[in-house]
């Protein structure tokens, strides 16, 4: 679930209010985006991949963390070097310009059967 | 005369503004903003439609595709390859699909896909150069559809749920309305012809991006007289992390599965998928996924990257530590029913109206089984291609003869369940009491994956009574007009509708093919190799479909 808004980080660029699919956000004092409906939010990453600054953090967890959970701690997040972690991998950060869709190897997971459970994936019991 | 001539005179269309929030008339509304209803926006502008298209969400964030990452079933146009492709869907299908289907798909699908690459997809090259076609990346693929519909000057209503569709007096579809959430008013649509994109139905059982996904098309198309075809094929468990939404199954293949006493003989991703439900009902089962082989780790990771960022954030390194699963329910999102569709532009039975992607019964090509995203990815790109191109000649065609959809009489909204209570209102009972109870209904695995006459007549039981008090006392108050609380109402007798049509399927269905799995009729009985329908809300019925199924089992015999 959503867990952090960094004020420090936030440009107050509204994209996280319009992108999320599930209207977590919206504008609280200062047009600082709060989160205002976590119990809504589906854990999907979107805002996170979307903000243009690394201000947000998803935690991995569906439901929401304690108070004084690493996940709430922006120093902590940042020292691990998870803010805009995600947008790392996509190819979305200045950081990493490669689009992450370029280095895809997903195909790969197609190839060779493996030694039970047959080819395809997920196939019928 | 205005004689607006498709083709040509294409503006966006602009929205009126009044007291209650906007209106809008437009040829074709897609209704959805997923995959399916970009491709079906694309494809009614470039027959040359004007188009809006709604959203509950964000189309570029919404739905199940953004927020992962899908292969799609794109193979190259050599008829041996082809066949391949065909034949190794058809016994897992339960020769419940159609060959003709599959060719046109395939066909439709590898045109797209290529007109993917001309906009600058960044698809991965191999070691030749060739760009490797076979995938997309979620996020990165609905951030460029997006971009693609806004160019093709659709009007894009996010955060604009729909709540019901309008009809004139002949019953076909006009239109629908529904609230903009963040301004707190409503819209209304009038088109000539509308393409329902919104997704399959995972019951909000937190997987991935899955929880917008409430089968609400369903409902609204049911509300004109739409029927439904393979609703049965509706209990798709996706394996994930306990803790996380994370649903992607395909890696679990290179997984050993435990329990606290060891190794659990017989699980796997695939085969043995049941031996993990069953084990959950009583206790915790963990994965960890030793069986990679080391030099493929690496590849693995840059395949998905989400798939190991709810782990690299809990700090588990899934190839060498144990972590608890869990099994969540992806419904008609991964199974394969949907919307029955009768043309090749996957009209449904109301004139006027279409289906696209999971909204849509994906039967013809995968019959009762799809495994991973790829033959859905595929049927969204094609599915929606047809569906818009269709809504567009409808709408052609319809205001040659009317002068306008609907200029002449008034629309009638058409929504029933939990926007227009037909009894007394009954306060106590509102979406969350609905929603949680159809959730037991239709979550546990011992009820859903594991089929039997006893359960499903149990659980249809107290469905039918459920539906009955909410369609005569469910209804939000509001002052003017409805706010998100009838969205949730709405979400919420739509997704009881959909446990009911699938119980009520899913009994007649008595043997286990595809997804659907009964265990008081475990085997394949061949002489139910043919597809079934299902409709209606107050009372539902069923159906055997009169249309055969089109498979090389058919056409041997």
């Amino acid at each position: 679930m959503i867990e952090l808004v960094s004020e420090d980080r936030c440009i107050k660029c509204d994209v996280c209010i319009r992108v999320c699919p599930t209207n977590v956000f919206e504008h609280g004092t200062d047009r600082l985006p709060v989160i205002k409906r976590q119990a809504d939010c589906q854990t999907c990453f979107m805002c996170e991949a979307w903000c243009p600054t690394d201000a947000l953090f998803v935690s991995p967890e569906t439901g929401p963390v304690a108070q004084d959970s690493p996940y709430r701690d922006e120093a902590w997040l940042i020292e691990r070097g998870l803010l805009g972690s995600y947008r790392r991998e996509l190819g979305w950060s200045e950081q990493q310009p490669l689009a992450g869709a370029r280095r895809s190897t997903q195909h790969l997971m197609n190839r060779e059967p493996l030694p039970i459970g047959g080819a395809i994936m997920g196939g019928p019991e | 005369m205005p004689t607006q001539t498709l083709g040509n005179s294409r503006t966006r269309p602009e929205l009126i503004h009044d007291s209650e929030g906007v209106s809008v008339g437009t040829d074709v509304l897609v209704i959805g903003g997923g995959p399916a209803g970009c491709w079906a926006a694309v494809a009614a502008a470039e027959a040359g439609a004007s188009v809006v298209l709604a959203d509950k969400g964000y189309c570029g964030t919404t739905g199940a595709t953004a927020s992962a990452g899908v292969g799609v079933w794109y193979v190259e146009p050599e008829a041996e390859a082809r066949e391949r492709a065909i034949q190794s869907r058809e016994q897992l299908s339960g020769w419940l699909v159609d060959r003709r289907w599959m060719h046109r798909v395939l066909d439709k699908t590898h045109e797209r896909v290529g007109q993917l690459a001309d906009w600058g997809y960044p698809f991965p090259t191999n070691d030749d150069g060739q760009q490797v076609r076979k995938s997309l990346d979620g996020p990165e693929y609905m951030r460029r559809m997006r971009k693609q519909v806004a160019r093709a000057r659709v009007r894009i209503l996010d955060h604009s749920p729909a709540l019901e569709l309008l009809r004139d007096g002949s019953g076909a579809v006009c239109g629908a309305s529904g609230i903009r959430r963040q301004r707190g008013d409503a819209w209304t649509v009038r088109a000539g012809a509308v393409v329902i994109a919104t997704g399959g139905c995972a019951f909000q059982s937190g997987g991935l991006g899955c929880n917008v996904l409430t089968g609400d098309g369903h409902l609204m198309a049911a509300e004109l007289g739409a029927e439904l075809s393979g609703m049965e094929f509706s209990n798709a468990y996706a394996i994930s992390p306990a803790f996380s939404s994370v649903t992607k199954t395909a890696f679990y293949r290179y997984a050993t599965f435990y329990t606290d006493d060891g190794v659990l003989e017989g699980a796997g991703a695939q085969r043995g998928r049941s031996i993990i439900a069953r084990e959950l009902l009583s206790r915790p089962v963990y994965a960890r996924l030793d069986r990679a082989p080391a030099d493929i780790r690496t590849d693995l990771r840059s395949s998905q990257p989400n798939f190991f960022l709810p782990f690299d954030r809990a700090r588990i390194d899934p190839f060498t530590e144990k972590f608890a699963v869990t099994m969540r329910l992806e419904g008609t999102v991964r199974g394969t029913g949907g919307l029955r569709i009768t043309s090749h532009n996957c009209e449904t039975t109301v004139p006027g109206l279409y289906a696209a992607g999971d909204a849509a019964t994906r039967e013809l090509i995968c019959g009762g089984f799809t495994g991973g995203g790829s033959h859905n990815a595929a049927w969204a790109i094609s599915s929606g291609s047809w569906a818009g191109g269709g809504a567009a000649e409808f709408a052609k065609s319809r205001r040659l003869s009317e002068h306008g959809p609907g200029r002449r009489e008034p629309l009638q909204p058409a929504g029933g369940a939990g926007i227009r209570a037909c009894g007394p209102i009954e306060r106590s009972l509102s979406a969350e009491v609905i929603t949680r109870a159809v959730q037991q209904e239709v979550i546990p695995c011992d009820r859903n994956l594991f089929r039997s006459e006893l359960g499903l007549s149990e659980s249809l039981g107290r469905l039918d009574d459920l539906w009955r008090r909410a369609r005569s006392g469910l209804q939000p108050e509001h002052e003017r007009q409805p706010t998100v609380a009838t969205l949730r109402a709405r979400e919420s007798v739509a997704m009881l509708t959909h446990a009911r049509w699938m119980y009520a399927v899913g009994r007649l269905r008595t043997e286990t093919r595809g997804m659907h799995k009964r265990i008081d009729h475990p085997e394949l009985d061949p002489a139910q190799q043919h597809r079934q329908l299902v409709g209606g809300l107050d009372r539902v019925w069923t159906a055997l479909d009169p249309e055969r199924p089109h498979s090389a089992l058919e056409l041997a015999a």
